[in-house]
């Protein structure tokens, strides 16, 4: 099939969107998380009437103000580019895929935009209760945001309540229900909004941290590093287990990331999950017969169990899922790369047929043409794939990214335990090396969190949605030229204002919660 | 009783109201192109910014919450104009990135770029992000040049994989060498500064600017009636995009839009209400020196009138979105809308509009018991 499509302006538009997704998730995480400690903090001031609180609540309500107001500039030009990067998909899902948006828009959008003003300019205005209120539908507003994207996304890599319309040309919805509580969905908020939580939760230690250091606001700083860690704990251990989750439904819905995160090539019963291991750079094509990996350390069996619940089960890898042949879990046997597209060009074809027939006034002619579109829409995306290389996700930024993620993960578990061990002997003052551990793995908590979504997005590659649309068909007619110069403009964009926004918090945190107070009162 | 075609009609109603709240709302956006004009020294600039500063996130959700409702409900109208009119659309979300840090930017310690760079980027936002707004919506009447063929995608044509190709090198600029879609781009931007003068004389609480601001609502209010009524004129006079109820093929028609407004009656009495009501709050702020309520008379006017006017855009078997390259390839609420049900489940979302319009109101109402003035500012706990 002749796409006459510019492969320069498709990597453009796709750097862009990656770009953007990516600036915006460095801002994101941190409101997510710091809503919900900073709404804990004001509920602490109202029941007790210390101060201290209110002072604590308006200095990481400070930091959360500037983070959102980047946050909501990168994410306005995350919704649009679908319309002007990517409009054949904008067309082709728009019926299912619009919808979670404008529902994030009218029932959480504005509550969080409503709310938040109330927050910041409320202290004097209205009643305490109220201002609390305020702040905590700022951040039921902020999560449920969060969910309904998440929805969407989620819907890319497990497209359900659909059925292909050959009138319109495109996918309808027909259970709105199955959208919103698919498994991905909900797994994918849940992992997702504790990613933010655990940011937040790295960010509020290690900046207490640095307090304590300086012996600077100390007792602020140790009610928010208790606060922190103890949140923080709590957010990576159900990070570990929605993760698991994640893993779970990954082997079910999409096997050829679950291969790509493991950079397994071929498939096994009984496979032995990966700690740690270095992928070969000889390696140059699936079907070789070179080693993958340099050295890997193993747990035997766990990836069998975390995929299907089973030890010995089979977990099929990159090569199987391209040769196809092996048993699936329903007991079918899987197809190989060539069938599918075998499958998929059928379904194109029975649609230009269909279209014909259904012009002709050809009704007959037509149904039959519509089943066999029907028969063969589940492969319709493969038709626009060459290569069985076209199928495969980018292996060691997909592999590498998973295994550092998790790693991570694990160290934060683990570093936020001893901090709350610390903290309750009273000890966190004088472990010195501890606080400096905390101030230098803020930057750990953003990388993981960006190392998920690179895992989720490069992971599910070749498809914008998967096995019905692969990234290439889904992008609109532009120049390369054109969509280069926006890159650039955005890029200088967003980079001028992330040094602003970082040197805008470190002056903040420099002036510390007194300070801060102090101007927001008598300012 | 709930038809597919009620539900096509009821989402233009609501993406029209949506866009009429959204023109109020850039008083804002309005205010802005004046800070370093109606403003003489810094204590003015820094009690207009934080006047505008606490409503600018209202303008800003209505804006992503409008493109996520066109996507949701004419899906092909997203996919069409946004790709299309690829630099009309970027310079608006340019403009909006660099309005969203700019108030929460540009008075903190360490913000690199100092307070004029962050100020120069709410004028840029103002004048530019208005105007463009107002000639994209102009194209909703003067047309645009691209075509739309759903079975590309099969990629079996000549044409390419891409359903909706845009004709014209200058991707939306184009749009910019009509006088017709200037003057509806230059009347948003000069309603947005009168809106925003009625504003400033209702709630600021500082003689010099509320006299001054009485001004500008005269300064701004001629240009914008002025450009307002040749747009209007133009298009009663002009050949229209209209579509056959039974073949849905799209021809011109003469007097299109003027056919419209006499075939909806309805249509056309608010149409006026709204005119009438714009036009008493310019003129009564004007001629009244104790009259501070010029902007809910404007502000409601300005919403009916726009939202009519869309309405007369896409009712009454008319293209709202027409092609003139190829007329059948001219976008209708019918060929563009998303399906029956999606349409369901949306209008039982669009249920919760008046609880969504009903909170704002209150949280609007609570931070604007008293007006805003310089003393006020000093204790507002959160000033830019």
């Amino acid at each position: 099939m002749d796409l006459l499509l510019n492969s320069a302006m498709v990597n453009w538009s796709r750097a862009q969107f990656a770009m953007t997704a990516g600036y915006h998730w460095l801002f994101v995480p941190l409101t997510l998380g710091l809503a919900i400690i900073m709404s804990i903090m004001e509920s602490i001031y109202v029941k007790t009437g210390d101060e201290s609180w209110k002072r604590a609540t308006k200095f990481w309500q400070k930091i959360f103000g500037i983070n959102f107001a980047i946050g909501v500039a990168t994410g306005i030009i995350l919704e649009f580019q679908f319309g002007t990067n990517w409009s054949n998909y904008s067309w082709f899902v728009g019926d299912i895929f619009g919808a979670p948006l404008v529902i994030e828009g009218i029932v959480a959008f504005f509550l969080e935009a409503t709310f938040i003003s109330i927050m910041f300019f409320g202290w004097n205005r209205v009643s305490k209760k109220t201002h609390l209120t305020a702040t905590w539908l700022t951040t039921i507003g902020a999560t449920l945001s969060a969910f309904w994207i998440l929805v969407a996304n989620a819907w890319m890599q497990y497209p359900i309540g659909m059925e292909f319309n050959p009138d319109t040309v495109r996918n309808e919805m027909t259970d709105f229900w199955a959208l919103v509580s698919s498994p991905i969905a909900i797994n994918k908020f849940f992992h997702a909004v504790l990613s933010g939580w655990g940011v937040a939760a790295a960010f509020v230690v290690g900046i207490s941290a640095w307090y304590l250091i300086i012996k600077r606001h100390v007792d602020f700083a140790l009610k928010s590093i208790k606060m922190g860690a103890i949140f923080g704990f709590i957010s990576f251990v159900l990070l570990a287990v929605t993760g698991d989750g994640s893993a779970y439904q990954v082997s079910q819905k999409q096997p050829m990331k679950l291969a790509t995160m493991e950079g397994l090539y071929e498939g096994q019963a009984g496979a032995g999950l990966i700690v740690a291991g270095v992928l070969n750079p000889k390696k140059e094509a699936f079907n070789d017969e070179v080693d993958p990996y340099i050295f890997k350390i193993s747990i035997p069996k766990l990836l069998s169990y975390l995929g299907y619940r089973d030890l010995n089960a089979f977990v099929p890898g990159i090569k199987d899922i391209i040769d196809g042949g092996y048993k699936l879990q329903d007991g079918s046997t899987a197809l190989s790369f060539a069938e599918k597209k075998e499958k998929g060009q059928k379904a194109v074809e029975a649609l230009v047929n269909y279209k014909v027939a259904k012009e002709s006034k050809r009704i007959a002619e037509a149904e039959i043409f519509e089943k066999e579109l029907r028969d063969n829409y589940a492969y319709f995306g493969y038709s626009y794939l060459e290569n069985p290389e076209d199928n495969i996700p980018n292996v060691p930024i997909t592999f590498y990214s998973f295994h550092l993620m998790v790693i991570i993960g694990m160290y934060f578990i683990l570093l936020f335990l001893v901090i709350w061990f610390f903290g309750r002997k009273q000890k966190l003052q004088s472990a010195k090396w501890l606080l400096y551990v905390g101030l230098w793995s803020i930057p750990l908590a953003y990388i993981a969190s960006q190392l998920g979504w690179i895992v989720a997005e490069v992971g599910r590659q070749p498809w914008t949605i998967q096995d019905v649309l692969p990234v290439h068909a889904a992008v609109s007619n532009l120049s390369s030229g054109h969509v280069l110069t926006t890159f650039i403009l955005f890029a200088v964009l967003f980079t001028g204002l992330l040094i602003a926004e970082v040197t805008i918090m470190v002056k903040q945190i420099k002036k510390g919660p007194d300070e801060v107070y102090k101007n927001d009162t008598f300012n | 009783m709930i038809t597919y075609s009620f539900l096509q009609h009821y989402w233009w109603l609501i993406m029209s109201s949506m866009a009429g709240l959204l023109v109020f709302l850039l008083f804002v956006q309005g205010g802005q192109s004046m800070l370093f004009s109606l403003a003489k020294n810094e204590d003015e600039k820094k009690l207009l910014v934080n006047a505008l500063g606490r409503k600018w996130e209202y303008t800003f959700t209505t804006l992503v919450t409008f493109g996520a409702a066109f996507f949701a409900s004419f899906p092909l109208y997203y996919s069409t104009s946004f790709s299309g009119a690829y630099w009309v659309w970027m310079l608006i979300l340019f403009c909006f990135v660099l309005q969203a840090v700019s108030y929460e930017f540009q008075s903190k310690p360490g913000n690199i770029f100092g307070p004029t760079t962050y100020r120069a980027f709410l004028f840029i936002n103002g004048v530019l992000g208005t105007f463009l707004l107002g000639v994209a919506v102009a194209t909703f009447f003067t047309g645009s040049e691209f075509t739309v063929n759903k079975g590309n995608i099969t990629g079996m044509g000549s044409l390419g994989l891409v359903i909706s190709q845009w004709q014209s090198p200058w991707m939306g600029l184009e749009a910019l060498a009509s006088f017709r879609n200037w003057c509806l781009g230059l009347s948003v931007l000069f309603l947005t500064r009168t809106l925003a003068s009625l504003y400033f004389v209702n709630r600021l609480d500082h003689n010099t600017l509320e006299n001054r601001s009485r001004k500008f609502v005269l300064y701004n209010g001629i240009p914008f009636l002025v450009f307002f009524l040749i747009f209007l004129i133009w298009t009663l006079v002009s050949d229209g995009f209209a579509v056959n109820s039974e073949t849905e093929v799209v021809s011109m028609e003469k007097y299109k839009y003027l056919h419209n407004f006499l075939d909806m009656p309805l249509v056309s009495i608010f149409f006026l209400l709204g005119v009438i009501g714009v036009l008493y709050g310019i003129f009564a702020t004007v001629f009244n020196p104790n009259f501070k309520k010029g902007i809910m008379f404007a502000g409601i006017g300005t919403v009916l009138t726009v939202t009519m006017l869309l309405l007369v855009a896409g009712f009454n078997n008319t293209a709202y979105y027409p092609s003139t390259v190829d007329l059948q390839s001219s976008i209708t609420i019918q060929n563009s809308s998303s399906s029956e049900f999606t349409l369901h489940v949306l209008s039982v979302v669009s249920l919760l509009l008046p609880v969504v319009i009903g909170y704002i109101i209150y949280a609007w109402r609570a931070l604007e018991k008293k007006k805003f003035g310089l003393e006020e500012l000093k204790t507002d706990g959160h000033s830019y």
